[in-house]
């Protein structure tokens, strides 16, 4: 069957494709040249006026996984307040700052995004990750796996063993939890809790170790560059929420000593100690030190203004900031000598002198850093917001009036400590869709994902071209996943399960010994149990496809 | 001469009969026949080694087809104004199905265990908590308060898994104290380290935690006894509470049973939060037996709620003090009820005159037959499946270990979804 979407303007920027009008051709799920002129079109969609691009790529967004169930358990007020009531076609489910499975995935389809990334997948949760994400419908998806304070790689880097026995361990945990990059959360500092420890600085070695976090970044993103793995090592740095962790954000930075690296929710770690209160905007140090470093991207994690919940895997910084949890719960977890977590509901408000700036922040460093292919749009889902906010914080971007006028209502001696009055950049469409589409896809090494040329998976987002950038991104007129239309004027029409996106570096088999030795001796789960399989893959996606992508050695 | 069947050894086996989940069983398996080699508790040993039936689905107590029997349901849930799925105890796949049937009749959900569950359920959406999980335990805990209960009489393995360990992966000589809080076990336990047990009344255990976060404030005291124990003792754990380099306290939620235990389970929650102001301590809630935490799990992600949540009004509504089992059959609010156990034939309905349709663990007596009894596997033994271990973190696979003919849950909740 061939479907013809007629007369939109295409954003393309992967190649180079900037508003032209163009028509575009789908057969079975994928974007066709154009065909021959007497060919039959079987379905046509009359998309002038409108916007089109690829469908949106969330990199880091907590959707599944032992955690985030916390979060929900925690918090029926927020199911309470958000009902999601059944449908012909689609099921009740809840939530907003904790949404469940169901709900997360028809909001994410309305919302034109059809890729959804969970980055904080525990080695021994995973398949409850890929549970939660099997059962969040209508988007791909796929994990970053978690390593960096989990006893074994410290044992390992403690007795100085060969980089090449690493790569071995991070090439078995990434094939055994079937996922597609390597996430390190506060290198060294979720075990060092465990150890009453509470703090842990760039360079400060690990009580019972020895190693630094330093020392871990650099083993780990070798690691992932020695395999291959397409995307770079994904790090949470040291010192969340710390003012003047700007510090140890810049040194982490240089952490991986050239080779690529991915620092998240980097307005969190973007803090100075400046001013009367000691807590001041370090954006644009950071921003610059993006700018010159092209091996380093990054991803906001915006923080918009409202009740949300923090739910992480840096257990360290959460029980620190346990007291300011609101309402006052929170749960910390110390997890299977594998990591940590911790959730505490959290309320961002734009009177709080603290909460106002780190929103300017976050901001400044969306319009500091230059090349949009390296910042790319998240809120760090549900941290600094809920996913549902992303059409507000385009518009903040697109829209330099909206933005000011929000500006003069937050805190007044926040105002004073930030230029983000003075940043006159607004983002163009082209470039949006360079955060929210090219750029993910080329950061994740998946090809067929994020643009609109031949070959590429039809994953379509058109758009009415409205004034109101919020209004124009918060409903799509038209979603179409797989060349099949889900979502039309903000609703789900079809109900469908995305596939699963992962990785499977080679290693050597020996370290299955070691791994199976190691789990004997001092866990209480067989090594082997970490595994998932194929056939529990496909059970928990509702007969999702599996796709592996290549590493490149 | 009848010659035995061939049989084969099975390593590294998954049992679903408690919480623990423990996964290094060694069993073999002859035929139909089970026997646990290795690595199993008694628990463990009589379940899997319970002989395989092949009775046939029962309609109106007549043999049925499994057609039949699911055309029965079927027909028994339409006509159901308020039908209500409980028992739920099955794995990952059965969770999935029954909240999926629970979405399209409009049922309420409730696990036969939510009385326990709730009991920390509400502790975790009014104050929260700090826990850890078993490795750890295994490897950093040096002081391990066992609350409310023995927790070998429902966990077996767990002192053998957990605490029993010298060597850990910080040195070969750990010698973990253990202390029961309110009744010892039957049979003295072999263990490293010092065992003892603190006598004091559970059912009062509240103003203890009370009294201990009092002492370890520092705060002028009152109170010369409490839960039946001098002051003078619960100053000296409060002691041994404060220097312990890794202190865990584990319960199990079904020991505290008496009205409001869940204030007595915040009261202790708080005590370790205040415990970590300065050093390290952590809570164990221990469940999961009959697939709890993966029917809470399950439904939690899916739609927000746990256990007692109705789909009654096409959205999801949960009330744990309306929705239990007992007081929608007591008071007629519901009408038709599905009854899910596939881990043990002991766990059978409740008494009820309400028209029932069972998926039941084969061997399933009961004292009023049901309307319709479709007999199920039981996951890890006839089917594979996925189960949540009691520190609510670790999913383990379950394997297939004898052919059976049996349906799983999820497959027989397909059939009568199907028939609907």
């Amino acid at each position: 069957m061939l479907m013809k979407l007629t007369g939109g303007r295409i954003y393309d920027p992967a190649h180079g494709v900037d508003g032209e009008v163009r028509d575009l051709f789908v057969r079975d799920g994928r974007i066709v040249a154009p065909p021959a002129p007497d060919a039959r079109i079987d379905q046509e969609y009359d998309l002038r006026g409108r916007v089109v691009m690829a469908g949106a790529i969330d990199l880091h967004t907590h959707i599944g996984g032992g955690k985030l169930n916390i979060a929900r358990a925690m918090l029926p007020e927020d199911h309470r307040g958000d009902p999601v009531s059944r449908t012909t076609l689609t099921r009740a489910s809840a939530g907003r700052a904790a949404p469940g499975t169901l709900a997360t995935g028809y909001r994410y389809a309305e919302m034109g995004y059809t890729a959804c990334f969970e980055p904080a997948v525990l080695p021994i949760n995973a398949r409850q990750a890929h549970l939660e994400m099997g059962d969040t419908p209508m988007v791909d998806k796929g994990g970053y796996v978690m390593l960096g304070s989990d006893d074994f790689l410290l044992r390992l880097m403690a007795s100085r063993a060969e980089q090449s026995l690493v790569n071995d361990y991070v090439a078995w945990t990434l094939a055994a939890t079937r996922c597609i990059g390597i996430k390190v959360v506060n290198p060294g500092g979720i075990s060092a809790f465990k150890f009453n420890q509470r703090m842990l600085d760039l360079d400060e070695p690990h009580p019972h170790y020895g190693v630094t976090p330093r020392d871990i970044l650099r083993v780990l993103s070798r690691a992932v560059h020695e395999l291959g793995v397409p995307h770079p090592l994904h790090v949470h740095s040291s010192n969340l929420g710390v003012p003047g962790n700007a510090d140890s954000t810049l040194g982490t930075i240089r952490a991986s000593e050239g080779l690529p690296i991915h620092l998240t929710h980097i307005q969190f770690h973007s803090y100075g100690t400046e001013g009367d209160r000691k807590f001041s905007s370090a954006a644009a140090r950071i921003a610059e030190a993006i700018n010159a470093t092209p091996n380093a991207t990054c991803d906001v994690g915006q923080i918009l203004f409202g009740q949300t919940v923090t739910a992480s895997g840096d257990s360290m910084a959460q029980h620190r900031n346990s007291a300011h949890a609101s309402p006052k719960k929170y749960v910390v977890m110390d997890i299977e000598c594998d990591a940590g977590c911790g959730v505490l509901p959290f309320n961002y408000r734009d009177q709080n002198f603290v909460n106002a700036l780190q929103w300017a922040i976050g901001l400044e460093i969306f319009l500091l850093v230059r090349d949009p292919w390296r910042v790319f749009l998240t809120t760090d889902h549900p941290n600094g917001a809920p996913f549902t906010t992303y059409p507000h914080l385009i518009r903040l971007l697109m829209d330099r009036t909206f933005r000011n006028e929000r500006l003069g209502l937050i805190n007044a001696d926040a105002q004073g400590l930030t230029t983000l009055a003075s940043l006159e950049r607004e983002y163009s469409l082209y470039e949006i869709a360079i955060l929210t589409r090219a750029a993910p896809a080329r950061i994740l090494g998946i090809p067929e994902m994020g643009h609109l040329a031949p070959g590429a998976l039809a994953d379509i987002t058109v758009y009415g071209d409205h004034a109101d950038r919020e209004r124009m991104f918060t409903a799509p007129e038209y979603v179409f996943k797989d060349g099949e239309l889900i979502v039309q004027n903000g609703r789900v029409v079809r109900v469908t399960w995305g596939r699963y996106h992962m990785v499977q570096p080679a290693f050597d088999a020996g370290i299955e010994r070691r791994l199976a030795e190691h789990f004997e001796r001092y866990h209480t789960v067989r090594a082997g149990h970490l595994r998932i399989s194929d056939d529990e893959m496909r059970a928990f996606g509702h007969g999702a496809d599996l796709v592996t992508h290549p590493c490149r050695r | 001469m009848s010659v035995a069947p061939a049989s084969t050894d099975v390593a590294d086996v998954s049992c679903p009969f408690c919480g623990l989940v423990c996964d290094d069983l060694a069993v073999r398996v002859a035929g139909d026949s089970i026997t646990v080699r290795a690595n199993g508790c008694q628990l463990a040993a009589a379940a899997f080694s319970r002989p395989a039936g092949n009775p046939s689905a029962r309609v109106g107590g007549q043999p049925a087809t499994m057609p039949q029997a699911a055309a029965a349901a079927a027909k028994l849930l339409q006509g159901a104004r308020q039908p209500l799925i409980a028992g739920l105890g099955t794995d990952v796949a059965g969770a999935r199905a029954a909240a999926r049937l629970a979405d399209r009749c409009g049922a309420i959900l409730d696990h036969m265990n939510s009385a326990a569950t709730l009991r920390n359920l509400l502790v975790l959406q009014d104050g929260g908590w700090i826990t850890t999980t078993l490795s750890e335990i295994r490897n950093r805990c040096d002081l391990l308060i066992a609350a409310g209960g023995d927790i070998v009489g429902r966990f077996p393995r767990f002192f053998e898994r957990a605490i029993a360990n010298r060597e850990t992966l910080f040195g070969g000589d750990r010698q973990c104290e253990v202390v029961f809080l309110g009744r010892g076990p039957a049979q003295p336990l072999a263990l490293p380290g010092p065992v003892r047990v603190f006598p004091c009344d559970v059912a009062r255990l509240g103003e203890a935690f009370g009294l201990l976060r009092a002492i370890l404030a520092g705060r002028p005291l009152q109170a010369t006894e409490a839960a039946g124990a001098p002051l003078g003792a619960w100053r000296e754990l409060a002691e041994r509470m404060r220097n312990a380099r890794y202190g865990v306290v584990a319960w199990a939620a079904a020991d505290f049973d008496f009205p409001h235990a869940e204030l007595t389970i915040q009261a202790l929650c708080e005590l370790i939060k205040d415990l970590n102001r300065d050093g390290r301590f952590c809570g164990m809630p221990l469940g999961g037996s009959e697939g709890d935490l993966t029917a809470d799990s399950v439904q939690l992600w899916q739609t927000g709620f746990a256990a007692r949540t109705s789909f009654g009004q096409g959205r999801p509504d949960h009330d744990p003090y309306q929705y239990s089992t007992a007081r929608m059959l007591q008071d007629g609010g519901a009408d038709a009820l599905v009854w899910i156990s596939s881990f043990s034939e002991t766990r059978g309905p409740p008494a009820t005159t309400v028209p029932t349709v069972v998926l039941g663990r084969d061997g399933m007596a009961f004292e009023r037959e049901p309307e319709v009894f479709v007999p199920v596997g039981t996951p890890g033994v006839d089917h594979a499946g996925t189960l949540f271990r009691a520190d609510r973190v670790v999913a383990l696979p379950l394997q297939r270990l004898r052919r059976s003919t049996l349906p799983s849950v999820a497959d027989a909740i397909a059939a009568i979804e199907a028939a609907l």
